[in-house]
């Protein structure tokens, strides 16, 4: 067991060397949802068109945009897993003895380490336009947990996404299709309440609704998990270890 | 014999892809301590072979034994004692040198004591001792190959599997490239399996070629033997020409012989 950890632990650090090195993409990433809560958030904030409780439209919209950075900046990893097959990285990965679940989970473990940097980003946001963030340590780890958990979703996801697919053309073309839908079919900027029936039937197969469920009711006042955090992790995990489970399967598919 | 025997032992090895058969039926024995040359055309079957033989692929059919354990029954022990470096320049261009290694030798478990002695002679033995802390993406494609090379010996393994080493490199970096792999072999007794288009390095090389047409084994044996199958002036450019299937006539082959041979009494 400790032999696993070990190997994730080698390839995690390999990427986050990697990240610290050239932290570029960290900051890109970090400014679409400064714009999604800084523009979007305060204009539809003074709108009231959405009825979301007494803690306003940006407290309501914050653990969505903090899900959606973590969605999207997860959701386009397998492109650097097939750039990695394309340069030979990927078949020494393999032929070395490391675990397959080592190699599948490193990278997750990698994806967490930039989910919590975009966490850190709405965290300084939220604080400058005043939203009822919820500072005490408990909830704060709960978030950072929430966050790990879905940056290895999506970015497992992505992994699986790139073993199929197998070019980065082919990969560009279906990240498009799937993040937008993932997000609008959510409740990261609407509440399940107001969808129509159909799109809320839709939500609930959708990984990315029960993150923004817990994370609402981790991150700020007066805002409420509608399922439940015991359920939402639940979903969570077990959504993870299925994923898991098929990328290490499908990961070695990848040089073939 | 047993598979203990051979460093490599291949039986009836096949591997399809839909209707192609990439590989078909091929019969191989690699013993301990050589350099064996697997050579061929492009779609000849090398690099499906090699990457049956590191367990990146399972074959259709057949067995082989590499470091004496079945690449399909226990592909875990076979990882544990083969290296492998890939025709792409693949050491992590992000990283240092040190960084490469330090991830291959976590990879490869690598004691934590022994790590950092063993990193230091591999440096040493690739001469890279000096660029260590550099990205790699400021090497060579030299200094790339020798980086791979120092990554593939740190666990000590025992068969070293290389695809297409030299390819793309200037002759300086290659024939750099083939002292260090000389060397491997020498001092550490290390069977190296290469793949190649290069008739010279094959001949530089190589106490063993094997040279593949369509999936199967076309010829087997040493330079000199394979040489002497041709005709009595042929270089191993005229064994691939005629077994590889480059060439389907043999009347182009004594062409070239025979001019070869009036350019030679000209001086």
């Amino acid at each position: 067991m400790m032999r696993y950890w070990y190997e994730t632990f080698a390839i995690a650090d390999v990427e986050l060397r990697k990240l610290i090195r050239d932290p570029t993409e960290l900051f890109s990433r970090a400014i679409q949802p400064v714009l999604w809560l800084a523009v979007f958030g305060q204009v539809l904030s003074h709108v009231r068109g959405i009825d979301t409780g007494k803690a306003g439209y940006l407290a309501f919209m914050t653990p969505g945009i903090l899900a959606q950075s973590v969605l999207f900046s997860a959701i386009f990893y397998g492109i650097a897993v097939i750039w990695e097959r394309d340069l030979g990285i990927v078949h020494k990965l393999l032929v070395s003895p490391a675990s397959r679940w080592s190699l599948v989970c490193g990278k997750a473990v990698a994806a967490d380490f930039r989910g919590l940097v975009q966490a850190t980003v709405i965290y300084a946001v939220a604080f400058i336009m005043r939203v009822p963030i919820r500072w005490e340590p408990l909830p704060i780890a709960g978030v950072l947990l929430a966050v790990a958990l879905g940056s290895g979703i999506f970015s497992t996801f992505s992994l699986i996404i790139a073993c199929i697919v197998k070019t980065r053309e082919r990969f560009m073309g279906i990240g498009q299709v799937l993040t937008m839908p993932l997000f609008f079919a959510s409740n990261a900027i609407y509440p399940l309440s107001i969808m129509p029936p159909w799109l809320r039937t839709v939500a609930t197969f959708n990984p990315l609704t029960y993150l923004v469920d817990a994370l609402r009711g981790l991150m700020v006042h007066d805002e409420q998990s509608v399922y439940g955090l015991g359920y939402d992790c639940t979903i969570l995990v077990s959504v993870f270890v299925v994923l898991l489970a098929i990328a290490v399967r499908i990961y070695p598919k990848l040089v073939q | 014999m047993t598979s203990n025997d051979f460093a490599i032992d291949i039986h009836g090895l096949t591997i399809k892809f839909g209707d192609l058969t990439a590989v078909d039926h091929l019969e191989s024995q690699v013993p301990y301590g050589v350099i064996f040359g697997l050579l061929g055309a492009n779609g000849a079957g090398k690099s499906s072979t090699i990457k049956m033989l590191t367990t990146l692929l399972r074959p259709t059919s057949g067995s082989a034994t590499v470091a004496g354990f079945d690449i399909v029954a226990a592909p875990h022990e076979v990882r544990r004692r083969i290296g492998y470096v890939p025709q792409m320049l693949s050491a992590d261009g992000s990283l240092t040198g040190y960084e490469n290694l330090l991830l291959s030798a976590r990879l490869y478990a690598v004691p934590r004591v022994d790590r950092r002695p063993r990193i230091e002679q591999a440096l040493n033995f690739m001469g890279l001792r000096d660029s260590a802390d550099r990205l790699v993406k400021t090497y060579s494609g030299g200094m790339v190959r020798r980086l791979e090379l120092a990554q593939s010996m740190l666990h000590k393994p025992t068969v070293l599997f290389l695809d297409e080493p030299t390819i793309g490199l200037d002759p300086v970096a290659r024939h750099e490239v083939w002292k260090h792999l000389n060397d491997m072999n020498r001092e550490f007794g290390m069977t190296i399996l290469l793949t190649t288009h290069d008739m010279e390095e094959a001949d530089h090389l190589c106490a063993d070629v094997a040279i593949l047409h369509a999936g199967k084994l076309a010829i087997h044996g040493t330079p000199a033997q394979l040489k002497a199958k041709v005709g009595e002036l042929a270089t191993l450019d005229d064994v691939f020409a005629q077994f590889s299937g480059a060439a389907d006539d043999a009347g182009r082959l004594k062409d070239t012989a025979d001019a070869r041979r009036v350019a030679r009494r000209l001086g």
